[in-house]
């Protein structure tokens, strides 16, 4: 959503063919749909839905197919938003045919959707994804049989790793080539009132003899593993334990990796950039300079540190891990009015808060998505991470760097169970809580690869938009009115002018000046910092550790982290709750929550030192 | 061979770690019609084996397997909507 975007399909009289993925969540869908569409896709709107969905124009046989991602469901009856977007998206759009992608492993539960799905009278092929794992379980099916039964194509094949792939492809291939009609259902929800339910006794018949399930009591690598992961006593300490070891690496190895992108940066200012700039008069040099260059060079720094977090980011979701965690939070979330699945999700919040609060989609209580989403906004993104490594690097001795760094992850999430403990009576649910537990599974190469890459990208684009901008309005405020230094620069009187709120918090004007625009993204606080004090990233640090203690870099980095995460996210809890009053509350909540925390850290460091 | 112990009645909430039971059936009432699907997509349909593999601490939620090859997280509210036949292998 924030990275791609938005077209409006066309629900025109003569559609073009068109292909739907439909399948359970975690059955493989987003790595087949990837495999189809390679990196064509985009986000799109569907008139009548209320989420945007992923879709690709994929080239078949020089005719453009549109393939479109459906979310994730369990039942084509249920009642979350996934399914009703799902139910929404049947009954008012024509399909060519629906792939239904089915975890072969668990085809003993699975075959229910596409039992479903052919009552209905959808034309459909079934993909029997994760073959590879199918085998390790000793799951058995014999495929062509079960393909005569439901007179639909059925293949076995294994998304991730490619095998069964060109058969199943040749198969979409030839659908579409076919000349049929597209598919529309009439009324869909009186016909799943009709059809729409699968007894038991229908799933036993069709799978009966052709399909062989492994021992109930089956010892595998993921009930061994579990055995020490979900441990009783150890395994929310291996949790934390983990968590720490990651920070320390982002730490150890980020660092270094910066110190050489301020290398390459200064090596092209001192070698390229000035020296075109010489022939310019030194306005237009200084604003060259300090308004888009050092800010931008700044926040370039952190392009490998940021690639390596969501690498891990990527290994730690796709491991199957985070479900564990919920399964290990639930209690304490529970008591919270949260659940298990708040926790991952403000996990997920970790990389980036918007993907978070999409994510709370899977769930159905509207007061429980609210307060998830409000919890959300605390966590300590990939962005406000570049400010608090900046900040701590400047003013805190090098070997705690990790520990500090840790403690903020901490206070993250503790202020999210905070605020869930104080506003968990305006938002009261019943929402059960089941949740599937994945086995342990470890990403291909390929995959984390592509996941680095297309975080470079999104960077890019950020970089090149609003950072851009931040850093350029930045410099303005800083240097009008002409011939004006200091705080008597217009960005200067601003900050002067909030003083009185951010001095008790220990954040003077400049810092303020970079807190208002941070607004925008986070990134632009470390972008506006060089701009604000007109200095390159090496001086910069060396001039924050002369002039701001810890504690107040302390308060710094925690006002930063809990006052309104940044514009996007805003829009999308805008977009989410459809409420302009929901939004509202959640920036005045977290700008005072915010400035009470830092109140309380702040005085209580001067009562202590007195 | 399995037999069935005819009198036991008992919901998965009450199911010990380890031992395998059979889904008799789903308590349902309007509250609840909405997780009658989800427990039914996620595999917890009548004769099905079902186990409990561990509970977390403090009353947390119950690691159960469903089948052999299902594995899900469930709090002991819903798990007392199931109700089950136990069975001794
Ligand atoms: N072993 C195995 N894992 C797979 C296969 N296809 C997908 N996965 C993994 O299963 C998980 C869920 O896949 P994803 O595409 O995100 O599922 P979705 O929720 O249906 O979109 C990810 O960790 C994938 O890497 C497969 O064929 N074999």
């Amino acid at each position: 959503m924030n990275c791609h975007q938005s077209e409006t399909a066309v629900n025109g009289v003569k559609p073009r063919k068109r292909v739907a993925l439909l399948g359970m969540p975690n059955a493989g869908k987003s790595t087949l749909f990837n495999r189809i569409t390679g990196a064509s896709a985009f986000v799109g709107n569907w008139p009548g839905i209320t989420v945007d969905l992923l879709q690709a124009n994929v080239n078949v046989n020089g005719e453009a197919i549109e393939f479109v991602d459906l979310p994730g469901i369990y039942d084509l009856n249920g009642f979350s938003e996934d399914e009703k977007v799902v139910q929404q998206f049947l009954n008012k759009f024509a399909v060519n045919f629906i792939i239904i992608v089915l975890n072969a492993t668990q085809i003993d539960r699975q075959i229910r959707l596409a039992l479903q799905i052919k009552a209905l009278g959808f034309p459909a092929i079934i993909l029997l994804n994760m073959a590879d794992e199918a085998k390790h379980y000793g799951v058995q099916i014999e495929v062509d049989e079960l393909s005569q039964r439901l007179a639909m194509p059925t293949f076995l094949m294994s998304a991730k790793y490619g095998k069964g792939y060109g058969r199943a492809y040749q198969e979409i291939v030839r659908q579409l080539t076919t000349e049929k009609p597209s598919f529309q259902i009439k009324n869909l929800n009186e016909q799943l009132l009709e059809n729409g339910s699968i007894l038991p006794l229908e799933i036993e018949a069709i799978l009966a003899g052709i399909v062989v399930m492994p021992s109930n009591f089956a010892r595998t690598f993921t009930a061994k593993f579990d055995s020490i992961l979900l441990h009783p006593i150890f395994g929310l300490p291996l949790f934390f334990l983990g968590m720490f070891l990651v920070f320390q690496l982002v730490w150890n190895v980020g660092l270094p990796s910066m110190d050489l992108m301020s290398y390459i940066t200064t090596w092209i200012q001192n070698f390229i950039l000035e020296p075109i700039l010489k022939v310019f008069p030194l306005l237009i040099q200084n604003f060259v300079i300090n308004g888009i260059w050092n800010g931008l060079a700044t926040v370039a720094s952190f392009v490998p540190l940021i690639v390596l977090f969501f690498i891990v980011m990527a290994i730690s979701e796709d491991s199957g891990y985070l479900s564990r965690a919920a399964y290990l939070m639930d209690a304490l979330m529970g008591s919270l009015g949260l659940d298990g699945r708040s926790f991952v999700l403000q996990m997920m919040g970790f990389g980036c808060n918007v993907s978070a609060l999409m994510g709370t989609r899977i769930m159905r209580s509207k007061a429980l998505r609210l307060l998830t989403m409000l919890t959300i906004t605390f966590s300590l993104c990939s962005a406000r991470l570049q400010v608090f490594i900046f900040i701590i690097a400047a003013t805190f001795p090098n070997q705690n760097g990790a520990t500090v760094l840790f403690s903020l992850y901490i206070l993250s999430f503790i202020a999210a169970l905070g605020a869930a403990f104080i506003l968990k009576g305006q938002f009261p649910n019943q929402e059960p809580f089941v949740l599937e537990l994945p086995p342990y599974r470890f990403p291909t190469l390929k995959q984390v690869i592509m996941r680095g890459w297309g975080e470079v990208m999104h960077f890019i684009k950020r970089a090149s938009g609003f950072i851009v901008f931040g850093c350029v309005a930045v410099w303005f405020l800083t240097n009008l009115p002409l011939g004006a230094t200091g705080l008597n620069t217009f960005g200067g009187q601003l900050g002067q002018f909030l003083s009185p709120i951010m001095q008790p918090i220990g954040i003077d004007p400049y810092l303020t000046l970079s807190l208002v625009f941070g607004f925008i993204a986070k990134e632009v606080v470390v972008g506006a910092l060089p701009v604000i004090y007109g200095m390159n990233a090496d001086n910069l640090t060396q001039y924050i550790t002369d002039t701001v203690t810890w504690t107040q870099a302390y308060s710094f980095c925690i006002f930063c982290l809990l006052y309104t995460p940044c514009l996007t996210t805003l829009a999308t809890l805008f977009n989410e709750s459809k409420s302009w009053k929901y939004a509202a509350f959640s920036v005045v909540f977290s700008a005072v929550f915010a400035w009470v925390i830092s109140f309380i850290f702040y005085q209580g460091s001067l009562l202590l030192s007195l | 061979m399995k037999t069935i112990i005819n009198n036991l009645r008992m919901t998965l909430s009450e199911l010990k770690p380890g031992k395998l039971a059979l889904v008799q059936h789903i308590e349902t009432s309007t509250e609840t019609n909405g997780l009658v699907n989800r427990l039914e997509g996620i595999g917890i349909i009548p004769n099905k084996p079902i186990m409990v593999l561990r509970q977390a601490w403090f009353g947390g939620p119950l690691h159960v397997r469903v089948g052999s090859t299902t594995e899900i997280a469930i709090r002991h509210q819903e798990a007392k909507t199931i109700h089950l036949q136990p069975i001794e292998v």
